[in-house]
């Protein structure tokens, strides 16, 4: 099957240069799409003004911090069932660009809630989930940092990794109790249905290309890998 | 009873070794020698099944142990380079809670007699014992394990005097009278002969 | 099985016995903590009160994180953790038996000595029912969960604190939902919701952390 056969680390090389060069221009060309809808296009917010801009990075930041958690899950789970290289290597590759969005989400957050809230942090659900997130992704790069072996190294981070996406729902959920318990979360970050269809169009479009950018740089961060690990 | 197949094992990117393949029947010993270093506490490991070989299959009776575990545990004992006593604790106490962990039935009396045949007092701390006493205390289990086939000892005779030697040199050709099959590594000459030796490279 | 699991319970309780200083600090510690609140923060009655719950919920939670680098690493040192593994007993029942064990050791105490903490900070005395009902049923998942951290750092060179930026994200929706019960107890709302929530996470522990705990040992033995 193409799939195993492309699972040896040195097939594999070649085709994540190719995958890299078409994310790379695919995500840059949609990112000046997005930023041009985002800035110049997307009407002015009645409420938040022209803060609210910061939402074309901020939201899909957001969603590529989990989607990219949930990738390297699986991945971590390939690697402990099939045993196979480039699945550790992988799920290797895209910790580092998952805790890169979600240091994003989190400091935009933060700037946009200092013109919205008065204040830089707020103990919200989301923030507060996103943040042990966060800390989930740096607990995952540095677990692998203190293993020497490689294989121990992808082995162990793999179940640190599934340990912690069946966490990361329960870490949502109970931050949400926790505050809709204490005080009614006094804005909501949910946009209202009635949305301007060019402000989800922008974020839509920025967040496709977020994730090309991840795809191009994971690909880019597995063949470093790989040649770091002479295969 | 015991079949190692086509075992290839790295270790920090060195290749220890690689396409060894051997058999060991009932009433067999198998000498690993080999320079420190050389892959022969890796290859036991192999053989426990607490490493897994980069390549090749190891097989108890046909069947690839990876797919037996807790089956093939049982059917084997093995006594690395670190005694695996706890220094808290009584040679007693230490031994009959290995039997308990291993499944072997093990009475108070034959604890003791098992002690006993290894020259250790019951109830020290194993911590107070000396480096000699510690590993006979650990050699201990040898005794209780009569009806476990195959054993796998990482340096038997290392730290043992001449009547210690000597004991567990008779204690090992016994199991191997009764059917049992062991893989023993070691640097000095054990003085039982080996049915056939493996040279680590 | 159930015989290995016995063993391994009596095994470590009697280990503990033998070092019952190792043990003694770890709830020393838990006692210190809760007590270096009230000096940095003030001892204002009213404000204390508000923060206890989460004060001693939060000093549960280090302690027993202190002691979990006892609970697998000297049994590594020594081999003894190996010999487990080659046990009759599958490694998942050896590791639960191994969280239980240093739940009666590091957790159970815990609960005993809270509601102490609870007379320093003036928690007032209907409360620390709930308060130990929450620890009670939360330590046991803290125990589980920091096994798994503990195991998956055997050996390492990193240590006690990346077990504890490994564990430590586990170890949140513990602690809300265990200080959140006594909050709301406090607030006259009833906890049982928050006590609910975590019976279910210990189930889920409970079930699942054995297997994780068992593949990261086998991982660190390799």
């Amino acid at each position: 099957m193409k799939w195993f056969w492309y699972a040896s680390p040195q097939t594999f090389y070649p085709l994540a240069g190719r995958i890299a060069r078409w994310s790379a221009l695919g995500a840059a060309v949609l990112a000046v799409c997005g930023l041009y809808i985002g800035f110049f296009v997307a009407p002015t917010d009645a409420q938040q003004g022209e803060a609210y801009r910061i939402i074309f990075i901020h939201v899909p930041a957001a969603w590529m911090s989990m989607f990219i958690y949930v990738v390297m899950a699986v991945w971590s789970a390939l690697c402990l069932a099939l045993n196979t290289r480039l699945s550790g290597m992988m799920a290797a590759a895209l910790a580092p660009t998952g805790a890169l969005f979600t240091f994003i989400a989190l400091w935009t957050g933060s700037l946009w809630g200092k013109p919205t809230w008065g204040t830089y942090w707020v103990w919200d659900a989301r923030l507060t989930s996103e943040l042990i997130l966060l800390f989930l992704y740096l607990g995952f790069i540095a677990l692998r940092a203190s293993i020497d072996d490689p294989r121990r190294a992808d082995r162990a981070a793999a179940v640190l990794a599934i340990v912690g996406v069946v966490n990361v729902p329960i870490i949502y959920y109970s931050v949400q109790w926790w505050n809709t318990l204490h005080q009614g979360a006094s804005v909501s970050l949910t946009r209202a249905p009635s949305m301007a269809a060019t402000m989800l169009a922008g974020m839509l479009v920025m967040a496709l290309a977020f994730w090309l950018y991840a795809i191009a740089v994971s690909m880019v961060r597995v063949r470093c890998i790989i040649r770091e690990r002479g295969e | 009873m015991l079949e190692a197949a086509d075992l290839h094992c790295e270790r920090g990117g060195r290749v220890l070794f690689e396409r060894l393949s051997f058999r060991l029947e009932a009433g067999e010993f198998l000498r690993v020698s080999g320079a420190n270093g050389s892959g022969k506490t890796s290859l036991l490991r192999v053989l426990c099944g607490l490493l897994t070989p980069s390549r090749g299959c190891v097989r108890w009776k046909g069947e690839p142990v990876a797919a037996l575990r807790e089956e093939y545990a049982r059917q084997l004992v093995y006594l690395g380079h670190a005694p695996a006593v706890k220094g808290d604790l009584t040679a007693e106490e230490n031994l009959s809670i290995a039997c308990t962990l291993a499944g072997v039935a093990a009475s108070r009396d034959a604890v003791k007699s098992a002690l006993a045949r290894f020259a250790l007092p019951h109830d020290v701390p194993v911590r107070r014992l000396s480096q000699g006493q510690r590993r006979r205390a650990a050699l201990a289990r040898l005794a209780l394990s009569g009806a476990v086939p195959l054993w796998l000892l990482d340096e038997p005779f290392a730290a043992l005097d001449t009547e210690g030697i000597e004991r567990l040199g008779a204690l090992l050709s016994g199991h191997a009278e009764k059917g049992g099959a062991i893989v023993f590594t070691t640097h000095q000459d054990p003085g039982i002969a080996a049915t056939r030796t493996l040279e680590l490279a | 099985m159930l015989a290995a699991a016995r063993c391994v319970v009596y095994r470590d309780l009697l280990l503990a016995l033998r070092r019952r200083g190792d043990v003694a600090v770890a709830l020393l510690f838990f006692v210190i903590v809760a007590s270096l609140f009230p000096l940095g923060i003030g001892a204002e009655p009213n404000l204390l009160r508000s923060i206890a719950p989460g004060v001693i919920w939060v000093a549960a939670l280090l302690s027993s994180m202190l002691s979990l680098g006892r609970l697998f690493a000297a049994d590594y040192d020594d081999g003894t953790l190996e010999q487990m593994l080659l046990g009759a007993a599958p490694l998942g029942v050896v590791a639960a038996a191994k969280a239980f064990a240093h739940w009666l050791v590091a957790g159970l105490p815990l609960v005993a000595i809270a509601p102490l903490i609870a007379l320093q900070y003036d928690l007032g005395a209907g409360l620390w029912g709930i308060l130990a009902l929450s620890l009670l049923v939360g330590t046991p998942v803290l125990s589980l969960l920091g096994a798994v951290g503990a195991a998956l750092t055997l050996g390492l060179r990193g240590g006690g604190v990346l077990l504890s930026l490994l564990v430590l994200p586990l170890y949140v929706p513990v602690l809300i939902m265990g200080a959140g019960a006594v909050e709301m107890a406090a607030a006259g709302l009833g906890g049982g919701g928050q006590l609910l929530v975590l019976g279910a996470m210990l189930v889920l522990a409970a079930a699942f952390a054995p297997w994780a705990i068992a593949a990261a040992l086998r991982i660190s033995l390799e």
